[in-house]
């Protein structure tokens, strides 16, 4: 289907039901419950991990299939944020142009950053990288104010000239990002008994927007242009032995992990039209990292994976407070209870970075292909489970065919 | 199973997909799904109603933000008719019976804006949009305060700020479902000045520095104009970046500026640092142009104040409330708030006290918690008892107007608490800035919007 073969068609068809009925699977808990602390099927959080996942994913592109480890992938977020909002301020509220001027604006910056680190490698070209990207923070945050506005972040403001969309609608009011009309903070609830469920056009729109760069991935993994790529990360000095120069390709990659990051940055800004200097600092860079390296690096999937536990420990486990852990064990005799949450709080709230490092630690260590490697152990449990119940009854079912 | 091929099946299934995706947005719109909201967003349920609480708990302001929340907490319990009601028995207004707002309890949530303008938008839309809040309040920074102020906006709740003293908050960047209790750097100019003359005179030299973001901007806005309008000079101002933690670079050129009087434009765990470094650096001991260097810092409070321990010595500066007020409101918010915690509330808790409180009265009296009904509530709203004296909520900029108090670090405190004296209460009248003052005139509100 669509040029892919089975496997990654099947793969393929999963990342699209997992998009397009993720208010169902992010809301299993029933709002009266407990446990609704843990829903995640809330427009801002669905974005979010969409959002997310399409920078993961562009950042896989250059490190998982070139083995070059950009630390500074947050400045090309934040280039595209920042562009995005200044379509928003100058040419229209329609989402489209901010999109793909954060695309394009992005891609040029990667291009003048990617030409000048990509003559060094290894660790050299991660510094540079990071060096990099805290210049642009910098610039951003303290310099180039009238550009970014510093510290305060740039906003939209009613007397912007928004010169081919309304400049301010009728009310007087700033008008919101839209796609054509279909404003991107427009949703709708689907309330099913105790369960409520969200459906939001920005979330959809990024998802839109996530399926077809992800399919634009898939094909690239499995093109020759692919192969050159895991070329260079397996022996460089062998393939320019070969007669192949290696710098275009690493260049391309790196600019095309660029405008993905761009990209994110612009839809970023198309579901919540503000840009900060702190998305391109480098603990922003350095989450993409821990995203990529946390899902699987080089895989297909492990990225959005990554990306999706890392947004969600972020947003959830950081809104605990010690009221609502004093609820949950409110069960318990007294002295328990608040043995239980003293242990506890250190992981929560502000402390989530503590919960964040464990899970990180326990996967590297235990599971260094990261969390896909963790689900083809439980694959490979099962089926090897599985096959050694089959060969006992005569009448066993056939393995599948090669082609399947 | 092969998907090398087209085959009718496979088209069939794809188009099925896609036209789900596509519809799914669009397929719920229908009026059959509405869920009981009348017409604004978060409308509340008959037997409680969510506030969202969103303080800094981690950052430079982390000390303000946990008091801000102490003071949230206290508030709750008031609405809720626990504890002794506070301010609500010395509000002019009496509308509020501890029987929560409306007849229904009153809820919150909370979250951590890190002093960051993304993450404080982040968990403030979680709030509306996950736990349903119907107004957000809170902040410890005027960079923030706006941030949020735009997306309550935008989501078409109502904005209470916190702690936030830049004039862009009710100036440059106000909005219709933004109100601000707290004063601004206008106002502190504008008191700060005939005290600072009569101290150090008219003839100085000024060294700003000034917290990067728009508050300190603001704010070195403010006093310079008010100093040179005096006739000081101002000789240099250097920008800081929030939360640098050691100042010592940028105090190092201050003894040889030819400046007598260091401006230190920061706030928070910030103006500790930078206070408390320019003391040890011997610059209160030193002369300069034949006069005693003097520092000044315009924006004081108790919670700095005891961060920077015995360097606030005879430092002044302005603040929106303090404690020792003898006034009946503050005394009832300082006796709740100390059986509540045991020590007296900080400015940071009181505004948000305050601010809690002034929304559920306008809840009350509007009938409705519908945001453009408690923006009518609230604009041109006059009341007294909150501690500030007689206040008024502005209608054209939805700021408050009420005293502002000059203090000065004790030199030898009674106790870690009691560590400002007032110098003086500068009236509301000398406060009171016209609407279209130079520093605010930018500014548009827009209109409510009671968004879904």
């Amino acid at each position: 289907m669509l040029g892919l073969n089975a496997k990654d068609a099947r793969l393929y068809i999963i990342v699209l039901v997992m998009l397009i009925f993720a208010p169902f699977f992010l809301n299993p808990f029933p709002e009266t419950s407990g446990l609704a602390q843990f829903n995640a099927g809330y427009p801002d959080m669905m974005q979010r991990l969409v959002i997310f996942g399409l920078f993961a994913v562009g950042f896989n592109i250059l490190f998982g299939l070139t083995g070059y480890l950009s630390f500074g992938h947050a400045a090309f977020l934040g280039v595209g944020s920042y562009a995005g909002v200044w379509m928003f301020k100058l040419l229209t509220m329609n989402v489209l142009p901010a999109l793909i001027v954060s695309t394009i604006a992005a891609g040029l910056f990667s291009l003048l950053i990617g030409y000048i680190s990509l003559r060094r490698s290894g660790i050299y070209f991660s510094i540079l990288t990071l060096a990099f990207a805290q210049m642009c923070y910098s610039l951003a945050y303290s310099v180039l104010t009238p550009i970014t506005g510093g510290e305060t972040g740039l906003q939209l403001a009613l007397d912007d000239p928004r010169i081919i969309g309304t400049q301010q609608t009728a009310e007087g009011n700033i008008p919101v990002p839209h796609l054509f009309g279909l404003p991107m903070n427009s949703n709708t609830t689907l309330d099913l008994g105790a369960w409520s469920f969200t459906f939001s056009v920005g979330y959809y729109f990024a998802a839109v927007i996530f399926a077809l760069a992800f399919y634009f991935t898939i094909r690239l993994f499995r093109s020759p242009f692919g192969l050159m790529l895991r070329a260079v990360k397996s022996n460089q000095s062998r393939m320019s032995y070969t007669g192949l120069n290696a710098r275009p390709y690493t260049l391309a990659a790196f600019v095309i992990s660029g405008m993905f990051a761009g990209l994110a940055g612009g839809l970023m800004v198309s579901m919540d039209p503000l840009a900060g200097a702190e998305r391109m600092l480098w603990t922003a860079s350095g989450e993409v990292v821990l995203m990529t390296i946390l899902g699987g690096v080089g895989t297909l999937i492990g990225p959005i994976l990554g990306a999706g536990v890392i947004t969600y420990l972020e947003a959830i486990v950081s809104t605990i407070n010690s009221t609502i852990l004093h609820e949950w064990f409110s069960g318990l005799p007294d002295g328990l209870e608040n043995f239980m949450v003293n242990i506890l709080y250190p992981f929560v709230g502000k402390g989530w970075h503590l919960t964040l490092g464990l899970v990180f630690m326990t996967v590297v260590i235990f599971l260094p292909g990261g969390i896909v490697e963790g689900g083809r152990r439980i694959y490979g449990l099962f089926s090897r489970k599985r096959r050694q119940s089959d060969a006992t009854p005569p009448n066993a079912a056939a393995q599948p065919g090669p082609g399947e | 199973m092969s998907f090398s091929k087209v085959s009718r099946r496979g088209v069939m299934k794809t188009g099925a997909a896609t036209g789900v995706a596509l519809a799914a947005p669009t397929l719920f719109t229908g009026a059959v799904w509405a869920d009981g909201h009348t017409g604004f967003t978060n409308a509340p349920g008959d037997s409680s109603v969510t506030l969202g609480f969103n303080v800094p708990q981690t950052g430079a302001y982390a000390d303000e933000g946990a008091d801000e929340l102490r003071a949230y907490q206290l508030a709750v319990q008031h609405l809720n008719g626990e504890g002794d009601g506070g301010m609500l028995n010395t509000f002019s207004e009496r509308n509020l019976d501890g029987t929560g707002i409306l007849g229904r309890r009153v809820e919150f949530v909370t979250g951590d804006t890190q002093t960051n303008s993304d993450a404080a938008r982040a968990s403030a839309r979680s709030m509306i949009e996950r736990d349903g809040a119907i107004m957000i309040t809170g902040g410890s920074s005027s960079g923030v305060a706006v941030a949020v102020q735009g997306l309550c906006q935008d989501a078409g709740v109502i904005f209470m700020a916190g702690l936030t003293h830049a004039n862009d908050t009710t100036g440059k960047d106000r909005r219709a479902n933004g109100f601000r209790h707290f004063f601004n750097t206008e106002m502190t100019g504008s008191a700060l000045a005939p005290i600072l003359e009569g101290l150090y005179g008219s003839d100085r030299r000024a060294y700003h520095l000034t917290a990067d973001y728009n508050w300190g901007w603001s704010q070195e806005r403010s006093i310079r104009t008010y100093t040179e309008n005096l006739g000081w000079e101002t000789v240099n101002s250097v920008l800081t970046p929030v939360g640098a933690g050691d100042f010592s670079s940028y105090l190092t050129p201050v003894a040889n500026s030819g400046a007598d009087v260091l401006i230190l434009n920061h706030y928070g765990g910030d103006m500790v640092n930078s206070l408390t470094q320019a003391v040890q650096f011997g610059l209160r001991d030193m002369q300069a142009n034949g006069k005693d260097f003097a520092v000044v810092v315009p924006l004081f409070s108790r919670l700095m104040a005891q961060g920077a321990g015995s360097a606030i010595a005879n430092i002044h500066g302005s603040t929106n409330w303090h404690w020792s007020l003898p006034d009946e409101g503050s005394q009832a918010f300082t006796r709740s708030f100390g059986t509540a915690y045991g020590f007296p509330p900080s400015q940071a808790a009181h505004t948000c006290y305050v601010q809690t409180l002034l929304y559920a009265d306008a809840v009350t009296r509007a009938g409705s918690f519908n945001p453009c009904a408690v923006v009518e509530a609230l604009e041109g709203f006059e009341f007294d008892g909150l501690g500030n004296g007689p206040t008024l909520y502005r209608a054209e900029d939805h700021q408050c107007f009420k005293d502002v108090l000059v203090v000065r670090g004790k030199e030898n405190p009674d106790n870690e608490y009691d560590l400002l004296e007032i110098v003086e209460v500068t009236a509301r009248d000398q406060v009171t800035y016209a609407v279209d003052h130079p520093d605010f005139v930018e500014g548009q509100l827009g209109s409510c919007n009671p968004g879904a």
